[in-house]
């Protein structure tokens, strides 16, 4: 089906358009982009005052199936992230049973294509059973489809292992996702250590706990030369290793979450187990170091960490409750609000951080407009306010701490390979 | 009328005038101590749970006589600590204690911010009993009621408190009550057991006992758990006496009126001789007498109780 996207400012930066424009797909690619198109443009769809930019791409979530739908599925879980505005997104392996097999792989490509509502990028694991030991067969489900490999949850403590598994993925250049807390350090930690922990009396994680392994996996990155991304940095500490180790030329890259830039360990005050994920909400210095990082490009990747967990999981006590928090439908807008509204990042910075960076990180294509790519696009509105109400929240899981926040920009349709799948709150 | 609000969670919610009305009270409340019949009707009708999930003879014994003798109907829960393992829900506890009417619940729990969930959940009032590493507002209560006795006044006092601030609830509620009541306030112990940020809650830290208590009017002294040793914070015990053991050297070279506190139960020989704790100067027992005077305080001001004066009426 034909359609163009008509007088839009167009935000592409991978693709090097910049500007009002129109944008013409057929056939689920991009068929051509320019200021003007006249003649032949299928259905029109009026985007004056809007941006149009390519779909998101996260690298980063959990959809919990197989193993615990209760708190999510492929289903739910791809559809909120449309409604946030992504067209692809990578889900990690620390299902029931763990993706460390291509059993599981080939299973979430399949539930993918049955019920998703947008690309569904498998991670699969680093090692067996995520127990850190031994190799989980990467050949086998990079052959099925893995985009990339990762313990996530859980740290490779073992350098012996991380060493030989960052080797091994050489042969399939496919990245290392590292999930980085030594838990020795973080002990039985639930919050950052600092003034709030010890205000509130919970058992502090220190940043010392992230930095230690960052630092130990910037050098194994470096020896291997492996494809290396960290997840998720937390701690300015974090940011300046990786800072330092990119100035010298080690190919890593690394991601941060809207929750890390947007929030502090001082929401925890109410014991609210929402604010509960790991790694944990971190202190206002390590906030602005994150920015800074965002900015100068440090971190190259906007990511979710979109981690459902039920109301009776969350309803508890703070340091009973499991870690994690939804992501994907407040992703944008909490981006958007964080760091554009306020000057911090340009529209192309942001939209290289959540398109084109996670792509190139997975080595898929997507994260660009130009003509032949896939016609993944977001029409999207920056000057609409909204607030998130927990009734609108299409994930099975309610788990926000953006309930009720006023957020900037907001998303009003997505095309995932040329299909209309989400217009003005209504999925096709 | 200076009103208490719904919940006593910690100290670091209330004012000065608000602590200062409970001293008032509690001084009050004393005076039945000296009477032959040990009862008031106070609370007459009130019913108050006491919901420990961690074991504890003082505090909770503390509670129930302090409800008894104003005539509530007290009534004591254990929950062991393994149905919390066999998934009972908190949440699903304390709406059950709300349905049957209960009026007044004093909590513990091992796990800090859960006094704070449980007075989230329902409409009766929650008094902490002391959570985690959090708050344990009623002691630091009665070891400022027995230093206001003891020493006529509490502002402009040095208080010294020594030994692990890391895990000390009662550190942590005794910081905020003594400078909102004008106290200086200097903590002590091994730098393993300092927590970050600590500076920032106004106090001067110390890892020198002898300096810290050069010019203490009041020290008060912490258990050392025993049970946290695994953790290693320090080599050994003998170890740690000699740091940071209150002894009768460290008694003889301080203020001759140096007024020595300790919460109980005391490792004598650790964290404090056996001497000491025994000594003129110090002012343990008393501090378990007040705690009754302290905790009926309470229930009479936070069940709505109106003036002071009448609260053994």
């Amino acid at each position: 089906m034909r359609h163009c996207i008509k007088g839009g400012q167009i935000i592409d930066p991978a693709g090097g358009y910049m500007g009002i424009g129109d944008l013409l797909m057929d056939s689920g690619k991009i068929i051509q982009v320019a200021p003007e198109l006249s003649g032949n443009e299928g259905e029109i769809i009026d985007a004056r005052g809007k941006m149009v930019i390519p779909g998101l791409i996260d690298l980063h979530s959990h959809l919990r199936e197989p193993g615990r739908e209760d708190e999510e599925t492929v289903a739910s879980g791809t559809k909120a992230a449309l409604k946030g505005g992504f067209t692809a997104i990578a889900c990690m392996a620390n299902t029931n049973p763990v993706a460390d097999n291509p059993v599981v792989i080939d299973y979430l490509y399949h539930q993918a294509k049955e019920k998703g509502y947008v690309k569904v990028y498998p991670v699969g694991a680093v090692t067996k059973g995520l127990q850190g030991e031994e190799l989980a067969e990467m050949g086998e489900m990079a052959a099925a489809g893995a985009v990339a490999f990762s313990d996530d949850g859980k740290t490779i403590t073992n350098a012996a292992v991380l060493r030989t598994a960052c080797e091994y993925s050489t042969l399939f250049n496919l990245p290392i996702l590292l999930h980085e807390e030594e838990p020795k350090l973080a002990g039985s930690g639930v919050m950052h250590e600092g003034y709030w922990s010890t205000i509130l009396g919970l058992p502090g994680i220190p940043s010392l706990a992230e930095d230690v392994m960052t630092a130990r996996d910037l050098l194994i990155a470096e020896f291997t030369k492996a494809k290396v991304h960290f997840c998720h940095v937390s701690t300015k500490g974090s940011v300046e290793l990786i800072r330092q180790a990119k100035s010298r030329g080690v190919k890593v890259t690394a991601e941060a979450t809207p929750h890390h830039f947007s929030l502090t360990d001082e929401s925890i005050q109410g014991y609210d187990p929402v604010y509960r994920v790991s790694p944990p909400l971190r202190s206002a210095e390590d906030v602005q170091a994150l920015k800074e990082g965002l900015k100068d490009g440090t971190i190259d990747a906007i990511a979710t960490d979109h981690a459902p967990h039920t109301l009776e999981e969350k309803h508890r006590e703070f340091s009973l409750a499991p870690t994690g928090m939804i992501g994907f439908e407040t992703a944008l807008g909490v981006a958007w609000t964080e760091l554009v509204e306020t000057g911090w990042l340009t529209p192309e910075q942001l939209v290289m951080k959540m398109s084109a960076n996670p792509a190139r990180i997975i080595n898929r294509s997507g994260g660009s407009l130009k003509p032949g790519e896939p016609a993944d696009v977001v029409l999207f509105d920056p000057r609409q306010d909204w607030v998130l109400e927990k009734s609108q929240i299409v994930s099975q899981s309610k788990n926000s701490p953006f309930i009720g926040r006023r957020l900037t920009g907001r998303i009003e349709a997505v095309w995932v390979d040329g299909v209309l799948k989400y217009s003005k709150e209504r999925f096709a | 009328m200076i009103q208490l609000p719904k919940d006593l969670l910690g100290l670091r919610e209330l004012s000065a005038e608000q602590i200062e009305n409970i001293l008032e009270t509690a001084a009050v409340c004393k005076d039945i101590f000296n009477r032959d019949i040990k009862k008031v009707p106070t609370l007459r009708g009130k019913t108050v749970v006491t919901l420990f999930f961690e074991p504890s003879t003082r505090t909770r014994t503390s509670f129930e006589i302090a409800a008894k003798w104003m005539s509530a109907d007290a009534v004591n829960l254990t929950v062991a600590s393994s149905s919390v393992a066999k998934g009972e829900s908190f949440v699903d506890t304390a709406r059950t204690l709300e349905a049957m009417g209960v009026d007044v619940i004093i909590i513990r729990h091992s796990l800090a911010g859960t006094p704070r969930l449980l007075a989230d959940s329902i409409g009766a009032h929650v008094i902490n009993a002391g959570d985690g590493a959090h708050e344990h507002p009623t002691q630091a209560l009665l070891d400022l009621f027995t230093i206001q006795q003891k020493k006529g006044k509490i502002a402009g006092l040095k208080v010294t408190i020594v030994g692990d601030i890391l895990h000390s609830r009662v550190a942590k509620s005794n910081i905020y009550g003594l400078i909102k009541m004008g106290a200086q306030v200097t903590v002590v112990g091994p730098p393993t057991l300092l927590p970050r940020g600590l500076a920032e809650m106004g106090v001067t830290i110390e890892t020198n006992l002898d300096k810290a208590l050069t010019e203490a009017d009041v020290v008060n002294i912490l258990r050392i758990q025993l049970e946290r040793q695994t953790k290693a914070y320090f080599p050994t015990l003998k170890e740690y006496s000699r740091l940071f053991g209150m002894n009768c050297i460290r008694l003889e070279r301080a203020k001759p009126d140096l007024l020595v506190l300790h919460p109980g139960p005391a490792n004598l020989g650790v964290e404090i001789s056996e001497e000491v704790s025994v000594h003129s100067q110090s002012a343990i027992t008393e501090q378990v007498t007040n705690g009754v005077a302290v905790r009926m305080a309470l229930l009479y001001l936070l069940t709505g109780g109106g003036s002071k004066d009448a609260a053994l009426h």
